[in-house]
């Protein structure tokens, strides 16, 4: 259904099932796409993670309970590196930081209440943050939000264990390339966050501050440093206040199609979906 | 089971973090330093781990295949492949490269 301002004022009474039909829904389209996509390479954190040395149980707890994908491959990775379960611990839990601004981003967008907010918070990842966001009306930031969470969490899942039953038996994982692919793996999440020379620079002195002090600190601490190292040029800095910060993914087709909120007034027509045609009766 | 137990606080403190930002007043998203950290520990941490796991053996550094592998990630990266794609490619080159004798 394209959202004309009449529709648009209807649709923003609080989800009810008949208020707008959610297969014409933009977000609800952009959100069913982000999600296979997404869902889709948890196969690789679940073979990554049984060959790490996780079982398929703590694989599945990462999945099931962390449900973050950078924190997830930190904490795999780190145990892959020798490194001890706090050194993994530290790793994923500063890399969930920006879950925190998500949230706060989300619960001004989205005003939610009661269970919501506990079950939403546990949704708030890259993913479900820009789909929602790159929506200028509330009931489809709404719908977008839930749609991309449960989808990807779902998915995620799925494929994670699928991932770990198939990495669990393919015997000696770098025969495979397996510890090549965690590094493939970083490098594609850091990649969309590259946007300027600020971020650049960031990962440059970050990459470089890990590799000296890898021989002089046990496996795992390296991380860390980078970690200090990058909080301090966040907190002496004075770029433009969100370089970076946004979700690593782009679910928008055209350039300019994501908007932080404050920016929603030209966010008027969605794209890739173009709404009205399709839902013409 | 001791990592059991790191595995179960990152997992509880993922969800706090989470938690926090439904429950802080909005007021503080206009202060630009907490985003700004989460922004360039994000960027930070991540560099830090494609490179750990590209050039570190336990305390030691190595050039093996695991640099290859970085190299072609990067090559379909700068190609827009899907994550998916990208992760087989890197996979994929670590793996031939053994083949070839580079370790």
């Amino acid at each position: 259904m394209g959202l004309e301002p009449a529709q648009a004022a209807l649709a923003r009474v609080p989800a009810g099932p008949q208020a707008v039909k959610l297969r014409a829904s933009p977000a609800v389209k952009v959100g069913i796409s982000i999600s296979i996509a997404t869902g889709l390479y948890g196969i690789s954190f679940g073979a990554l993670s049984v060959t790490s040395g996780l079982n398929l149980w703590q694989t599945m707890a990462l999945s099931l309970l962390l449900f973050s994908g950078g924190s997830q491959f930190a904490f795999i990775g780190v145990v892959a590196g020798g490194g001890s379960g706090i050194a993994a611990m530290s790793a994923a839990t500063l890399l969930g930081m920006r879950n925190g601004i998500y949230g706060m981003q989300l619960n001004a967008l989205l005003r939610p209440t009661g269970w919501r907010k506990y079950v939403g918070a546990q949704l708030t990842i890259d993913e479900s943050t820009a789909t929602s966001t790159g929506q200028a009306d509330p009931a489809e930031q709404r719908r977008g939000f839930w749609t991309a969470g449960i989808g990807i969490y779902v998915l995620w899942n799925i494929f994670t264990l699928i991932g770990a039953l198939a990495g669990s038996g393919l015997g000696d994982p770098r025969q495979w390339g397996l510890d090549g692919a965690a590094v493939a793996a970083f490098l594609a999440l850091l990649w969309p966050r590259l946007k300027g020379r600020e971020p650049v620079a960031i990962a440059v002195a970050c990459a470089v501050a890990t590799v000296i002090a890898v021989p002089f600190v046990p496996p795992g601490v390296p991380i860390l440093v980078a970690a200090v190292v990058a909080a301090l040029a966040g907190w002496l800095s004075h770029g433009r206040r969100d370089e970076g910060l946004e979700p690593d993914i782009e679910p928008y087709a055209h350039p300019g199609g994501r908007h932080a909120r404050g920016n929603a007034a030209d966010a008027g027509s969605q794209p890739g979906d173009t709404p009205d045609q399709a839902a013409a009766p | 089971m001791s990592l059991w137990i790191w595995l179960l606080i990152a997992c509880v403190l993922a969800y706090a973090w989470k938690l926090v930002g439904y429950f802080v007043p909005a007021k503080f998203l206009e202060d630009p330093r907490a985003s700004r950290i989460a922004g360039t520990m994000t960027i930070g941490l991540l560099a830090s781990l494609t490179v750990v796991n590209a050039v570190a053996s336990g305390q030691a550094l190595a050039a093996d295949a695991r640099l290859g592998a970085m190299a072609a990630a990067a090559v379909a990266l700068a190609f827009r492949a899907p994550f998916l794609v990208v992760v087989i490619a890197g996979a994929g080159t670590a793996a031939l490269l053994r083949l070839l004798g580079w370790n």
